[in-house]
């Protein structure tokens, strides 16, 4: 890891200023930027330790939703009961993603900006083409080895699947990102590879999250997340799916569904085809694995990862399924 | 580039002074800088819980946390579990007692895990246990022997 030097902000407006000189970048956890400044991916000049940072760690939970600072850590957040008990959908994404001792490091602000797990992208001195290191250097995975790669939102020159559990969840339940004054859509914030795959949030230099808000609704009170990998614990999702839903009065007929998808997309996925599909129906399995299949439409797959495309829309089912049955 | 900066670190209970560059991690300070060779080096990239340690109380992983980020927090490694008089931890007796480990090498950072792990309140069954303590991984293969000793050692420190 080639060397930098260490400054701790004192406050935002400092973190900020000092995130804004070339080379600089903020250090929350570390859980990402550590890591990937060993692989040489990243070689900041200037690390900005953003921890010491007081009052950016509280999660408040109210009728009218949560919001989370952030440099509220994973684990914390996962085990606040009122996330539990409102926005089960995001207690479960955070709980089921690394491992405890990284969730206690990683906070909320940091996850959402972790990178891709592409690795291609993380082997620079082995694999020089990455437009999403460098570029117009071209595409390593494509015709390489792609299970992990994405099969919706793909580019000609990307492929590399967003790789967070959480912000999945966030996309669902139209969770805003409080960067200071500025108030950005989660669904806004992330960025399709395009032609222009190094740029992945809607975010500018010297600007910083500072919250995460997300609505209270019905939907999200009754929601799942459902994570299904190679393991069963401690890795990346080869598919989930955040959903939740609300009834009518009678208990059975869908009123609201939420649904998005992770492990299968180059960002976090919201499937709105199925919810509009669904909502008026009754929750039946057949019914509802019809609709399951419209996540996926457009996905295009690059060999190995095929199975994502067959695997999406069961994850969806099941999660569907799954919250209807706890009325 | 950058030069070497002066950080106190608060080790089992110990305040070290040293000269370090920036970008040392906890995990090189503690083995390099310290000579406290117990956490070990494993993947260094956060992906096998060998270098597990606890910073403010909370088990974190030092190959991924900058030394100087441990600065004013107090840091506990595998050195500091046993007692003064060489009585060991409630897990450590456990693992023995159990057989849990062959080669020994993600011993240290299974335990450290461990004894958050319980104090937690994540240890109240097996399948608990295994998803809680899934960030350590044993090469060998001792999990069964794993899970029974940090089963063995929630109870005594609940009893
Ligand atoms: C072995 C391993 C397994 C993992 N498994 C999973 C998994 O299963 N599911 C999952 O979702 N994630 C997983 N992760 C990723 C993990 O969740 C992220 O690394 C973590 O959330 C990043 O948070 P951090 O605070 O450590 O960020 P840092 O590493 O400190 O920062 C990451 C990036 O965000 C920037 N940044 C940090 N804070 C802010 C802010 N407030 N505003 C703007 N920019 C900011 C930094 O400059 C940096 O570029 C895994 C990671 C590892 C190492
Ligand atoms: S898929 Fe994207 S991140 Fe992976 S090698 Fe290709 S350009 Fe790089």
């Amino acid at each position: 890891m080639r060397d930098f030097s260490y400054l701790r902000a004192n406050s935002i407006d400092a973190a900020r200023q000092a995130a804004a000189l070339p080379g600089a970048m903020l250090l929350a956890g570390g859980t990402t930027l550590i890591d990937l400044a060993k692989c040489g991916v990243t070689e900041p000049d200037t690390v900005v330790d953003i921890t010491h940072l007081k009052g950016l760690d509280t999660v408040t939970v109210d009728d009218q939703g949560a919001m989370i600072g952030a440099l509220a850590r994973m684990s914390s957040v996962a085990d606040d009961a009122d996330i539990k008990s409102r926005f089960p959908a995001v207690s479960e994404a955070l709980w089921q993603a690394a491992s405890a001792q990284l969730r206690n490091m990683a906070t909320i602000g940091g996850n959402l900006m972790q990178r891709t797990r592409c690795p291609y992208f993380r082997d620079p001195a082995n694999f020089p083409a990455c437009n999403k290191r460098s570029p117009g250097s071209g595409c390593s995975a494509i015709g390489g080895v792609t299970r992990g790669h994405a099969v919706l939102g793909t580019s000609e020159a990307c492929i590399a699947t967003y790789p967070g559990d959480l912000a999945t969840a966030l996309v669902a339940f139209d969770a805003i990102v409080h960067l200071g004054d500025r108030q950005i859509a989660t669904d806004d914030f992330f960025l399709l590879p395009d032609a222009t795959p190094d740029r992945e949030h809607a975010i500018a230099p010297g600007e910083m999250i500072t919250a995460i808000g997300i609505p209270a609704s019905a939907a999200a009170r009754r929601s799942t997340y459902l994570k299904v990998r190679d393991r069963q614990s401690y890795e990346f999702a080869a598919a989930g799916a955040a959903v939740g839903v609300e009834f009518e009065a009678d208990g059975r007929t869908i009123k609201d569904l939420r649904v998005a998808l992770g492990g299968v997309a180059t960002k976090p996925w919201r499937a709105r085809a199925v919810e509009e599909a669904l909502k008026g129906k009754l929750l039946e399995p057949d019914t509802v694995r019809r609709a399951s299949l419209l996540a996926i439409e457009g996905a295009v797959d690059h060999g190995a990862n095929q199975y994502k495309i067959e695997l999406a829309p069961r994850v969806v089912a099941r999660a569907i399924l799954k919250v209807g049955e706890t009325a | 580039m950058t030069s070497k900066t002066p950080i106190h670190l608060d080790i089992n209970g110990h305040r070290h002074e040293l000269e370090v560059e920036p970008r040392v991690t906890l995990l090189d300070a503690l083995r390099d800088h310290l000579g406290l060779t117990g956490t070990k080096k494993g993947c260094d990239h956060g992906q096998c819980g060998a270098c597990t340690v606890h910073v403010d109380g909370q088990r974190v992983l030092a190959c991924l946390t900058l030394a100087a980020q441990a600065e004013g927090r107090a840091v506990t490694t595998i050195e500091g579990l046993a007692e003064g008089d060489g009585t060991l931890h409630a897990v450590q007796a456990a693992f023995l007692e159990q057989d849990a480990f062959q080669c020994g090498y993600c011993t240290p950072g299974q335990i450290m895990s461990a004894v958050a792990c319980i104090r937690e309140g994540h240890a109240g069954s097996d399948d608990e246990i295994r998803e809680y303590m899934a960030g350590n991984l044993c090469r060998c293969g001792a999990y069964p022997h794993i899970v029974a000793a940090v089963r063995q050692a929630a109870l005594e420190v609940a009893s």
